[in-house]
């Protein structure tokens, strides 16, 4: 369990960290979710003493460790560019922590050999991190921290260098090892997919504040603000209102559009709009619309629904929103 | 650029024209007059005490040299990469005096530092001999090898930047226990490279050197004062080509120890 309260840090003008308070729940996996500069990864790092925070206090277990150095903190952390001790091998690089603990040699052996299997590394011990590729010196790097038994595993942007297919196979591969080791997680992420994959909650951040902290499912379904709605998963604005592009439905009987709308609570209405382009992506289809009013959308629909409408460029068509979220407050700035 | 066959043939036959004037010339010349007479000759000149003596001393200056200069020189470069602190600027700037500064002048700056009359003249006074005696020359050696080890050690360090040093700390090593497992074997090939170099110029530190030197044969003769005082003072032309070869004879060891050392390092 980690508590951080009243966090605030700042460079110069910058806030980084603007009044964060936050309670991460033991054996959980959270994702600390944020654009660029939202002080996501400054978050992370005030939690593992690497930042010290301007004012706030950080408790580890129930432990106050504000005035502890990283080394004190029962902390692991994993870097975005793996931090591999390049002149060692990856038995030295995982082993470090127990050889720096002076722990017995044949303890230190069995448990480099656990963690290795553990990480799928077995066979590499004598390798040197440039030997290895980008996502086994990652899994190294992982292996290294958890040699120590941490309290806390810290991941910051742990999967950023990687190349997209070895970044999704080691997310999943994340999820199972939390799974199977139970370490109280936080890993700090700009990729609101990556978040809703693995975390089993999420903490969104902007401009040094957290705007929610929920379970993935809530936050995708009943964001508490525009902010949030629009940096996880894309969003549409329809007659107004944001609307998930596959919450939108089209239709060409505009009756029975009208008809089906009645029962959709806080509905923009039907909106009458022209298909601009029909985009086809792998499963899904986007169909880019331009409303009668003159604003732009975007529809994402199934290939049997777009089979069926059979869609093409200038046909007119009536699009209706299936659902509505709960949008605590609405942000003009945020029309997509 | 396409260079036509006559002209590229004269700029390679002019550019090497240049080096073996230059270079190679004068080195052949002595090693030729060195051998003329048979190696025995050659080691019969090098083992006089004289030359004993001045080998011995070229060596323990070096030897005193190069653990301060690693001792500073990592020091400052950790300063100058990782500091923030008023003044950086001029420390980075006052590091390469010592490649601006003629070595003549050097010694002539220590004379009145460190001479009877100078600011600190108390401690000649005091009878510890530092000027005319090996702390004079240690100091004057210190002074024009001290940029290497800094300049050597510092783009390495930039390279590397804090990310293996803060995964230490967070793994619960010491600050000490960083720097000895982390960041010295990181640095380690740009260290050394900078040792090979500070030797290198030590050996043949010349102007400063003699400044600083009473220059007595057999007592406080280095290797390139011996071959400045046999040519010079004794008209002993032979046994200065012979000094002078033993003297290129380690420097070309250390250029062979820093040529295999720098291939070492590049198949990292």
């Amino acid at each position: 369990m980690i508590t951080v309260s009243g966090a605030r840090k700042s460079y110069g003008d910058f806030t980084a960290l603007d009044d964060v308070s936050l309670e991460i729940p033991p054996g959980s996996l959270t994702a600390l979710l944020g654009p660029s500069g939202s002080g996501k990864s400054t978050l992370l790092r005030a939690i593992a003493g690497l930042e010290t925070l301007d004012s706030g206090r950080v408790a580890i277990a129930g432990v106050d460790v504000t005035g502890l150095p990283p080394q004190k903190r029962g902390i692991g952390f994993v870097f975005q560019h793996y931090a591999a001790f390049k002149h060692m091998t990856v038995r030295d690089n995982v082993a470090f922590g127990l050889t720096i603990r002076r722990k017995p040699k044949a303890q230190v052996r069995a448990k480099v050999d656990e963690l290795l299997e553990i990480v799928g590394l077995e066979g590499f011990q004598h390798r040197y991190p440039s030997q290895l590729s980008g996502g086994q010196r990652q899994r190294m790097a992982l292996a290294r921290a958890l040699a120590v038994d941490p309290e806390v595993l810290l991941l910051d942007e742990p999967f950023g260098a990687l190349d997209a297919k070895v970044r999704a196979d080691l997310r999943r591969w994340l999820r199972r090892l939390h799974d199977e080791v139970h370490v109280t997680t936080v890993l700090v992420t700009h990729d609101q997919e990556e978040a809703l994959d693995v975390a089993d909650r999420i903490a969104v951040l902007n401009k040094g504040g957290i705007e929610q902290v929920g379970n993935p499912v809530d936050l995708y379904d009943r964001p508490a603000n525009d902010f949030v709605m629009s940096f996880l998963g894309s969003v549409a604005r329809l007659g107004g209102l944001l609307v998930r592009p596959h919450d939108i439905e089209l239709s060409r009987d505009r009756a029975a559009a009208v008809a089906a709308d009645r029962s959709v609570p806080g509905s923009p209405g039907v909106i009458d709009a022209v298909v601009e382009r029909v985009v086809r992506l792998g499963f899904e289809v986007r169909v880019e619309l331009r409303a009668h009013t003159g604003e732009r959308f975007a529809a994402q629909l199934t290939r049997a629904e777009a089979d069926a409408l059979a869609l093409r460029p200038g046909d007119e068509v009536h699009a209706r929103a299936r659902q509505t979220q709960d949008v605590l407050e609405v942000d003009p700035a945020l029309a997509i | 650029m396409k260079v036509s066959t006559p002209t590229r043939l004269t700029l390679r036959v002019v550019a090497l024209g240049y080096l073996v004037v230059l270079l190679l010339v004068p080195v052949v010349l002595i090693l030729w007059r060195t051998f003329e007479p048979g190696v025995g000759a050659f080691l019969d000149s090098v083992r006089t005490p004289a030359a004993i003596s001045a080998l011995n001393l070229s060596l323990l200056i070096v030897a005193i040299v190069v653990p301060l200069n690693v001792v500073f020189g990592v020091g400052t470069a950790l300063a100058l990469v990782r500091g923030r602190f008023r003044g950086r600027g001029v420390l980075q700037a006052v590091v390469d005096l010592p490649f601006a500064v003629s070595p003549i002048v050097v010694g002539v700056a220590l004379i009145m530092l460190w001479g009877v009359g100078g600011w600190f003249g108390f401690v000649e006074r005091s009878g510890f001999k530092v000027i005319f005696g090996l702390p004079g020359m240690v100091i004057a050696t210190l002074f024009v090898t001290l940029p290497f080890v800094v300049r050597e050690v510092e783009p390495v360090l930039h390279e590397i930047g804090t990310e293996q040093e803060q995964a230490a700390a967070t793994l619960g090593a010491s600050s000490w226990q960083t720097f000895w497992r982390i960041t010295l074997p990181a640095i380690r090939w740009g260290l050394t490279y900078g040792v090979v170099l500070t030797v290198a110029r030590a050996l043949g530190e010349f102007g400063a050197v003699i400044m600083v030197s009473s220059g007595f044969p057999g007592v406080s003769q280095t290797l390139t004062l011996l071959v400045h005082s046999r040519y010079l003072d004794d008209h002993n032309t032979y046994g200065a080509y012979a000094a002078a070869t033993l003297l290129m004879g380690l420097a070309v060891v250390t250029l062979l120890l820093m040529t295999v050392l720098d291939r070492k390092r590049s198949t990292r």
